[in-house]
């Protein structure tokens, strides 16, 4: 592309357009967060009068916050962890070893990712209340429940983006770390893991990112004790008022620390989404 | 660094061409690679699988609030649940088709949509400038917020005395704003409003990270013979996109077409007729109703739906299921 005038005339609207489209919600969200409760009451103002943190204030009272904060930190982090662990260990098997049933492996559980939610939302939830009945372990309304859910939302993409960082590692570094006397884990956790630092951070960020948006199985899965923030924060929409200047502060809070870590790590993220496309 | 540096580096593994020396134990290695997958395979078995080939059976029983303490001793139900699912002259059966027209629809507008305002800030953002690291990152900002906070943020903008768009309609003279965005006919505006809002930012960091793979030296060659930017766009990026384009398509169709967080977030649990998308219709079927079977019977025809359209498209685009 050139850049004829043009040309910057058509990024000059294009960026204008899409850079309100974009910035108007989070706008809107952040000053609304800052109004008394009868100003976002009222007719919408672009710019709030009447400055007041009390909304950041009171969000921790009118809906019990700190412990979705909790629930969600719990069940978000967990998923992340022991999702990345097993889409290390599946990806180093994808990208270094020849078996039987790879090509059957890798198409199966990249195709779990096609299902929609709503398929198997319901008999996961019925075998949850069997193995309750039959073993004592809880599933249902527990965080254990929805840490094994998931990990597994994250594992085939995990999975995926791994095994193609694994595989643009030399393979003669690990080879040199066999004739060092490493068995093969040594050179996944000495050569290959080191090398492959930021996809592993990348697929740690998206994993974090499923869990902690996830709202379907948070909806039927959760009771009042293990309740996440993406259930919890609707409790704001009482029969009587709807707190949205304390909506919009605990939209806030809840997204800051997602938003940072991904931009963080976008171009990671980019370079593992785009690749299987791109290549 | 930019986007451009790292999209060549992780390639989807390649079929066994150069093994590395980790083969080179045979005892060792023949049980390993499996013991290495099981952990992932067992946990994909218990919540996907499993799950899957239960719910296709609970499409044949009748599992109704009577059966659901002991769902297992639920008596056949023969092919009565997807007798009532696909007779639209009742009432279930009209409104699974209803609904199906409304996600059809939904579907296809956000992915153009999305594909649309992708494509155009890719290629606005296609050469050098100051500030495009930081226009970048503030376009994957949607992405990157939560689904529920996006949404509940629109929902507000979208309410009627309270919101921001009736004011600036009003203000614009565009309408008397006291348009009702969140019942009504115009549900569907709002739901593909917001759902292109989060997912246009996908399709922007797909086709940018696209672009960057395309040599340069082809544009200057075309410059060269006076070909003028929109040429060069539609004889050189849209050409060399086509493999992007074609994931990039699909993917966006079989997110929106089973979303469930927007309308879900968007509308609450009485979601207006015209904004009744399929996902979530299923969920009130069994749910709010306690009819599993037929809530089953609903999600095997989508779940057809969607692997015959995948499938087709795969056919038509002669590209056999890659890794993505």
């Amino acid at each position: 592309m050139r850049e004829t005038r043009g040309f910057k005339i058509y990024r000059g609207v294009v960026l204008a357009v899409l850079g309100l489209f974009v910035l108007v919600p989070l706008y809107v969200m952040a000053t609304s967060s800052l109004k008394p409760l009868k100003d976002v009451q009222g007719a919408f103002t672009w710019w709030p009068t009447n400055l007041t943190l009390a909304p950041f204030v009171d969000m921790w009272k009118t809906v019990p916050l700190a412990k979705y904060f909790v629930n969600s930190t719990i069940v978000s982090v967990s998923a992340t962890v022991f999702s990345v662990a097993i889409a290390i260990l599946a990806a180093f098997a994808v990208s270094r070893f020849k078996f039987r049933g790879r090509t059957v492996f890798t198409t199966t559980v990249l195709s779990t990712q096609m299902f929609p939610g709503v398929l198997f939302l319901l008999p996961l939830f019925l075998i949850f209340v069997n193995i309750n009945n039959e073993f004592g372990l809880q599933l249902v309304g527990t965080r254990l429940g929805l840490i094994i859910t998931y990990l597994t939302f994250s594992l085939p993409f995990s999975i995926w983006m791994l095994a193609g960082y694994f595989d643009s590692i030399p393979r003669e570094l690990d080879e040199a770390a066999l004739v060092d006397g490493c068995g093969p884990m040594g050179a996944l956790w000495r050569v290959v893991l080191p090398a492959a630092r930021p996809g592993v951070i990348a697929v740690a960020i998206y994993s974090f990112m499923t869990a902690w948006g996830e709202v379907l199985f948070a909806s039927v899965m959760t009771t009042e004790a293990n309740r996440t923030l993406s259930v919890g924060l609707r409790q704001y929409s009482t029969q009587t008022n709807i707190y949205w200047n304390q909506i919009m502060a605990a939209a806030l809070v809840v997204s800051v620390p997602v938003v940072i870590g991904f931009l963080l790590a976008q171009r990671h993220f980019v370079a593992g989404v785009t690749a299987g496309a791109v290549k | 660094m930019s986007v451009a540096t790292e999209t060549a580096a992780p390639a989807p593994a390649k079929p066994a061409r150069n093994r590395s020396r980790l083969e080179h134990r045979p005892g060792l290695n023949r049980w390993l690679p499996y013991a290495l997958l099981a952990p992932a395979v067992l946990l994909e078995l218990f919540i996907h699988i499993i799950p899957m080939l239960v719910g296709i059976w609970m499409s044949f029983v009748k599992l109704t609030k009577f059966f659901i303490a002991n769902w297992s001793a639920a008596p056949s139900a023969g092919l009565g649940n997807y007798k009532v699912a696909l007779d639209f002259n009742n009432a279930v059966g009209e409104g699974l088709l209803k609904s199906f027209g409304v996600t059809v629809a939904f579907s296809l507008i956000t992915v153009a949509f999305s594909w649309v305002l992708g494509m155009a800030a890719a290629v606005a953002l296609q050469p050098e400038f100051r500030g495009r690291g930081l226009v970048r990152t503030l376009f994957l900002v949607p992405y990157a917020l939560p689904a529920y906070a996006g949404i509940l943020t629109w929902n507000f903008m979208l309410q009627r005395d309270t919101g921001a768009v009736n004011h600036v309609l009003e203000q614009l003279h565009l309408s008397d704003g006291d348009t009702f965005w969140l019942i009504g006919g115009n549900a569907l505006i709002s739901l593909i409003t917001v759902a292109g809002w989060k997912l246009w930012t996908f399709a922007f960091l797909t086709l940018m990270a696209g672009m960057q793979s395309i040599p340069r030296d082809l544009y200057e060659a075309a410059s060269v013979d006076g070909a003028g930017n929109i040429r060069q766009w539609r004889n050189i990026t849209l050409p060399s996109l086509r493999p992007v384009n074609l994931v990039l398509v699909l993917v966006l169709f079989l997110w929106t077409f089973s979303d469930f967080n927007t309308p879900y977030v968007l509308f609450g649990t009485a979601q207006p007729p015209a904004g009744d998308l399929i996902t979530f219709h299923i969920y009130n079927a069994s749910f709010l109703t306690w009819n599993f079977g037929t809530g089953a019977a609903m999600s095997v025809l989508l779940l057809i739906f969607l692997m015959i359209v995948t499938g087709a498209y795969l056919l038509v685009t002669g590209r056999r299921s890659r890794r993505a």
